[in-house]
């Protein structure tokens, strides 16, 4: 064995996955999860830790896995983190643990997050019991969203003992888990269902269809529910619109609205009730993680599928692994283009886009080189379905319904790094803090606010 | 789950249902929705809060079974659970927090077609309540639609009825009515409220626009999640886009661009039609409205 190449790991083919929903990347065996943990070097003073968001002790779950020992690597993950075979899955690993490992200096870092993956589901396949929280100790915190925030927050404090309630705003947990990420990426009923079940293993109470702002409001919660401290872990749902013409054609659609219908309501499964509509070819404006799995799932409606996106290929937000699936199961990319105006027919149904073609300026302050419209480079082409993936921004329900509670220019709640917010006993993390990121931050946040509401508490 | 407590029948296919939902009976206020999802394969249908008993803790939704979801809902009965029940949604109406005395010194006309006579209900009696004598214009295709009747006579100052049909009251559409009582009886009103089929509102404030009468109506465009994070609700008011489930539902009708939110709520008829073997099905049209 080559100690710097990566396992390689198998994936269904890109001509079959394109025409299903089930998961694309099929995951380790178990010579295969072996083999590449023996690749890790259990460092003494091990980089990867120190990117990732909640500290997973790395080399201490692999050396488990290298050993054969697959249920106590499960078990140690549970012990930092509340969605392993979420993470595993969904993290941006090669920005975060991966990025820093020492393999990778020469050749393939060791597979973290594919080797976290295998730990938890074989978890899971095993009934590997990883639930232990201490005794009650009388107190109770609200969580509000059931996101990974606050999934993570409430895990914590579940396993500190604190009596926890979540309030979710929809009819099934998991926020963006549930209605964001698609089946073939994520599996809903097996793995997101089972890291729910160990968080209600742990005595979390999970409320759904309780909007806080509207149903009741946080003041409610503690003067009605007693609660000694609420957590916000509201995400950022607000879908954001590009504000040109035509935007309200039959046909246009937010990413939001297009993967909710199809992931939360299952609208492509025999059976539900919910319609969705995909035309024969679509346009999907921006280029980050939300884009593509909007164009994969249009794709696997039977689309004809481009990306529209105003950089280059080198600036597409997106994770290389998502791009490069994208890529292969066919789904094309108009990139340095920019749409202008939507065209509808006579009808008011989408017919086509107009769009520029740009080129790159200086970098901005994100540190992104600015797109520029090249002049009298505009051109139109058909296409009968537009969705709009420019990102989203926080609810401003929860802080125009709460006293006290700030806001800054963007909409995010303001709060510090344990989470707390301007308001006694509130705190928050995770999208509603930082708008639009990613999983495995908002686990981060959940996981700094639950360990600064048991200071807070318990002094 | 949420147990229906009380079902009851308006009309042939107009049914009435008390939903045990504590929460939301605590929180509801009049011009807010809830979203009902029947089964568990169900979607999620907005339907405009008809009552709500505090004490009792039941929400009084209204619906119209005319596509698959109301369909599916309409059979259940008495003692029975839907799976979810959200709410309250949306903003409540705007006179709910206006100075009372401020508030009767207003001529007020209530408009409701066809099912959207189950939420006026409620407001109706709201301003019966407080001493304010309402007009109320009930409209229906034909006879066998008009619903709450006797009800609404308890509440409402005069009571008018018109049936595209004549077969009950003023023979002809509302806006005729309204045109027919302000220009021909000489009423006065300083503000019609609307709840109906979009196109019935559409009418009904081209008319008023030209009476010079404030108009608020209550919209129904689709909806998916009715908390703001879709925009599938979105319709265009003056020269902004506005999310109905969150900003509204009730806006100034004079504002709303009408025409583009009839072509949107069509934009799953050909979807509808084949999950529902070729019948086309309008239960995204707002179901109770």
């Amino acid at each position: 064995m080559n100690r710097f190449e990566r396992v390689q790991i198998s994936e269904q083919s890109p001509e079959v996955r394109s025409h299903n929903f089930e998961e694309v990347c099929l995951g380790y065996t178990e010579e295969e999860a072996v083999a590449e943990a023996k690749r890790c070097l259990q460092c003494k003073n091990p980089q990867c830790v120190t990117k990732c968001p909640v500290s997973i002790n790395i080399p201490e779950f692999i050396h488990e896995i290298a050993e054969g020992n697959f249920g106590k690597a499960a078990k140690i993950l549970a012990k930092y983190t509340a969605l392993p075979a979420v993470c595993g899955r969904v993290c941006p690993q090669e920005v975060q643990c991966e990025s820093k490992c020492v393999l990778g200096n020469k050749g393939d870092a060791v597979a973290i997050g594919k080797l976290e993956r295998f730990a938890a589901d074989w978890g899971r396949d095993h009934d590997v019991e990883v639930a232990e929280a201490k005794e009650s100790n009388g107190h109770k915190v609200a969580v509000i969203g059931s996101g990974p925030a606050g999934i993570t927050c409430a895990g914590d404090l579940a396993k500190e003992g604190y009596d926890v309630t979540i309030y979710e705003a929809l009819h099934k947990p998991g926020g963006v888990l549930v209605y964001g990420i698609p089946e073939f990426r994520l599996p809903k009923d097996t793995v997101v269902k089972h890291e729910i079940r160990n968080l209600k293993k742990l005595g979390v109470k999970i409320k759904t269809n309780v909007i806080v702002g509207r149903t009741v409001t946080i003041d409610d919660l503690f003067d009605k529910g007693k609660y000694d401290a609420v957590f916000v872990g509201s995400g950022a749902g607000l879908p954001k619109f590009m504000g040109i013409p035509g935007e309200n054609y039959n046909g246009v659609f937010s990413a939001n609205e297009f993967l909710t219908r199809n992931n939360l309501m299952k609208a492509y499964e025999d059976g539900y009730d919910t319609p969705i509509k995909v035309g024969s070819k679509v346009a999907v404006v921006g280029g980050g993680n939300v884009a593509m799995d909007a164009a994969r799932t249009a794709k696997r409606l039977g689309a004809e599928v481009w990306i529209v996106y105003r950089r280059s290929e080198e600036e597409l937000p997106a994770r290389v692994e998502e791009v490069h699936h994208a890529k292969e199961e066919g789904i094309n990319f108009e990139l340095l283009t920019n749409p202008t105006e939507i065209i509808g027919d006579e009808k008011g149904w989408v017919k086509g886009i107009k769009c520029v073609r740009m080129e790159l300026g200086e970098p901005d302050k994100s540190g992104r080189r600015r797109p520029i419209p090249v002049k009298g480079s505009e051109f139109e082409f058909d296409v009968d379905t537009v969705i709009m993936a420019l990102g989203t921004s926080p609810n401003p329900l929860i802080p125009s319904t709460t006293e006290g509670l700030e806001v800054d220019k963007k909409k995010c709640l303001v709060a510090d790094e344990q989470g707390q917010t301007s308001k006694e006993g509130v705190f928050a993390g995770g999208d509603a803090v930082t708008g639009a990121a990613t999983v495995i931050l908002a686990m981060g946040a959940g996981k700094e606010a639950a360990a600064a509401i048991d200071k807070y508490i318990n002094g | 789950m949420y147990k229906i407590v009380k079902k009851e029948n308006l009309s042939t296919n107009i049914f009435s249902m008390d939903v045990l939902a504590p929460l939301v009976a605590q929180s509801a206020q009049p011009g807010q929705f809830v979203i009902v999802i029947a089964d568990e394969k169900g979607e999620r249908v907005p339907l405009t809060i008809c009552d709500y008993d505090k004490e009792k803790g039941t929400v009084t939704i209204v619906a119209q079974s005319i596509g698959c979801s109301t369909k599916k809902m309409a059979q259940f009965n008495e003692g029975e659970y839907f799976h979810d029940f959200v709410g309250p949604l949306g903003q409540p109406s705007e006179y709910v927090n206006e100075d009372i005395n401020e508030l009767k010194k207003k001529k007020v006309l209530f408009v409701a077609g066809g099912v959207g006579t189950a939420p006026v209900y409620p407001q109706a009696r709201w301003f019966h309540e407080k001493g304010i004598d309402v007009d109320v214009i009930i409209g229906a295709k034909t006879k066998d639609l008009i619903i709450l009747e006797d009800k609404m006579r308890k509440v409402a100052g005069n009571l008018y009825i018109a049936t595209d049909d004549g077969s009950y009251g003023f023979k002809g559409m509302i806006p005729s009515l309204i045109e027919d009582l302000v220009v021909n009886q000489g009423k006065k009103y300083d503000l019609i409220v609307c709840i109906g089929p979009m196109i019935m509102m559409k009418f009904v404030c081209i008319m008023t626009k030209k009476l010079g009468i404030k108009t608020i109506v209550s919209m129904n465009p689709i909806m998916v999640d009715g908390t703001g994070m879709c925009g599938a609700c979105r319709i265009t008011v003056g020269d902004e886009t506005k999310f109905a489930c969150v900003d509204g539902p009730e806006f100034d009708g004079h504002l709303v661009d009408f025409d583009e939110a009839l072509r949107r709520q069509a934009q799953y008829k050909n979807e509808e039609a084949e999950k529902n073997g070729e019948h086309v099905c309008t239960c995204h049209k707002g179901g109770a409205n």
